[in-house]
């Protein structure tokens, strides 16, 4: 092959007779290209496929906007979900942060020593209230609260114990954390018993792991459908494009070059999905977000419904991409490789 | 540059369309390849791309046992090959500028050499004014030709032609041949499949014959 085999180097060819032994020219015509100009070629390419990928997809706006539309609700159906059951959690902290313990004192504490015990426990760093009401007091909220003032009055002594309110400073999704200070509490000796109903505390977390894990499941298989979807709508441009695809093997293209056109044709339909998604999430949640809030005012609760941040949408975004990216890569491994020249 | 031993080529439909061929191609030759339809003359060519395997023999190009080769090196191998086929395989969704630029993208060449070459090449075929044209709006001479400029845009070593004076009257054909015979002179190994015996006597190169995958005939026809 001889010196013609440098394209960089235009002597005449003719010098160098070819040889069977010349079988090494081939790394010497890639290391004639320097690695500069092979990787502005390479980053041209990369650029010129990204555009043109693009433009092709915008040359036939109806049936992208088709493609876009199917990825884009298969994100956000899953996307939505993990929204609101992120605004369910939230509800569920604010109910905590309103849940009270209730530490019962044993008969023979005495008054100091039972704020003693409540200036302790104030200084905890998992409480953040706490509140010492003595025997004399409950009696007092009992008759007035109870409507047996009577019934009370009759006693020879005050049954009620003194009782310390413990209102806990902790994270809305910590029934552990929960149950740790109630054990810590229960240990001082003047205690008689610690009441904290961690039921529906526990009950809701336990619906939020079921949730999550439908709400993954779900997610899963929609990525799924993404992926079949991106990797059909592929396989049918590669379809499209044989000709071009046999005549670009014939004059040497890499396996890369001939993928790089489609893996970006992926990777824009799974970004136009997701901004598309974004969007449709965007308009649901400001349509929801006033009835919602009319709902919360009516049960005196200042809950808002939070939709998809900034940074979530972009995340959004981003992996739909990546999915798109994937499919693509799946389709063009399966199809590209059955064209060949022939 | 090409070299056939004891090549065998059968299709797994059992069809034998290349028996036992033996040949050598020095580099800087002429030659032409000849025979009826069917009788192995683009079986042989497409060996020589790589586009098959023979079933038996060997096959050397331009230096390398092509049933050795890497697969990774296939393009760079093929980048050194220009071809031109009967139906031209041009893509009509692109100007005929882009379309000889096609194997310079490919091996990734800067943007200025490319124009620098494509117009070269359109210049040599005498076509440099319908550069932003769609190959679809030419004539079938001048799609051969857009097709030819493809092939020597890369300055192969090796330029194959398959029919590639299928369609056209001998005027055209004279005139490419006339291209083909320049390509050469400037020491680019040419082969010719063609089966215009015309032509063969006009030209008068060495010839290879095939018959039924049989290599009947090697060296100029009188």
């Amino acid at each position: 092959m001889g010196a013609s085999a440098t394209p960089r180097n235009d002597r005449p060819r003719r010098e160098v007779p070819p040889r069977a032994e010349n079988i090494r020219q081939q790394g010497a015509v890639q290391s004639q290209m320097s690695w500069r100009d092979k990787f502005d070629a390479w980053s041209a390419h990369h650029s010129n496929s990204a555009i043109e990928s693009l433009l092709r997809m915008l040359g036939t706006p109806l049936q992208s906007l088709m493609t876009w539309l199917v990825i884009a609700i298969a994100i956000a159906l899953p996307a939505a979900l993990f929204v609101v059951f992120n605004n369910v959690q939230q509800i569920g902290q604010s109910w905590q942060d309103s849940s009270q313990i209730s530490v019962f004192l044993k008969k023979d504490a005495t008054a100091n020593q039972a704020q003693d015990l409540r200036g302790r426990w104030a200084q905890r760093p998992d409480v953040a209230q706490a509140t010492y009401i003595s025997p004399e007091q409950a009696l007092e909220e009992f008759k007035l609260g109870s409507g047996l003032g009577e019934l009370a009055n009759q006693l020879d002594e005050n049954p009620l114990p003194a009782v310390i309110l413990i209102k806990p400073k902790i994270g809305g999704n910590a029934p552990d954390a929960l149950t740790s200070l109630q054990q810590a509490l229960v240990a001082d000796r003047l205690v008689a018993d610690v009441r904290l109903d961690m039921l529906w505390v526990k009950r809701l977390h336990q619906f939020i792991t079921v949730a999550e894990r439908f709400v993954v499941a779900l997610a899963g298989l929609l990525a799924l459908g993404v992926l079949l979807v991106i990797g059909n709508t592929i396989r049918m441009a590669i379809e499209n494009r044989r000709d071009e695809i046999v005549v670009v093997k014939l004059v040497g293209a890499t396996d890369a070059y001939v993928r790089r056109p489609f893996l970006y044709t992926g990777l824009w339909f799974g970004v136009g999905g997701g901004i598309l998604a974004a969007i449709l999430l965007a308009i649901g949640f400001w349509w929801l977000s006033a009835p919602v809030a009319q709902l919360a005012d009516l049960y005196q609760s200042s809950f808002r419904l939070q939709g998809l941040g900034f940074i979530e949408s972009l995340q959004l975004i981003l992996l739909a991409g990546f999915t798109g990216l994937a499919g693509a890569w799946i389709a063009v491994a399966r199809h590209l490789y059955q064209i060949q020249p022939r | 540059m090409i070299r056939f031993e004891t090549v065998s080529k059968r299709y797994d439909t059992g069809y034998e369309a290349l028996a036992r061929v033996d040949f050598e191609v020095e580099s800087g030759e002429m030659l032409f390849l000849t025979g009826h339809s069917g009788a192995g003359k683009s079986t042989l060519m497409k060996l020589i791309l790589l586009m098959e395997q023979p079933s038996n023999g060997h096959v050397f190009v331009d230096g390398h046992h092509l049933a050795r080769m890497p697969k990774s090196q296939l393009p760079y191998f093929r980048r050194n090959i220009g071809v031109v086929f009967q139906n031209h395989q041009l893509l009509f969704d692109r100007t005929v500028y882009d379309n000889v630029a096609l194997p310079l993208q490919v091996a990734g060449y800067p943007h200025q050499e490319i124009g620098k070459r494509v117009r070269a090449a359109l210049d040599k075929v005498d076509l440099l004014d319908k550069e932003r044209t769609n190959p679809m709006a030419l004539s079938g001479g001048e799609q051969q030709r857009v097709g030819i400029a493809r092939a020597v845009v890369n300055k192969p070593t090796l330029l194959l032609a398959d029919e590639p004076t299928g369609n056209l009257d001998p005027e055209l054909s004279n005139e490419i041949m006339t291209l083909f015979r320049q390509f050469n002179e400037v020491g680019t190994t040419v082969m010719i499949a063609t089966h215009d015996v015309e032509l063969l006597k006009r030209m008068n190169k060495r010839v290879l014959g095939l018959v039924q995958g049989k290599l009947v005939h090697d060296g100029v026809l009188w």
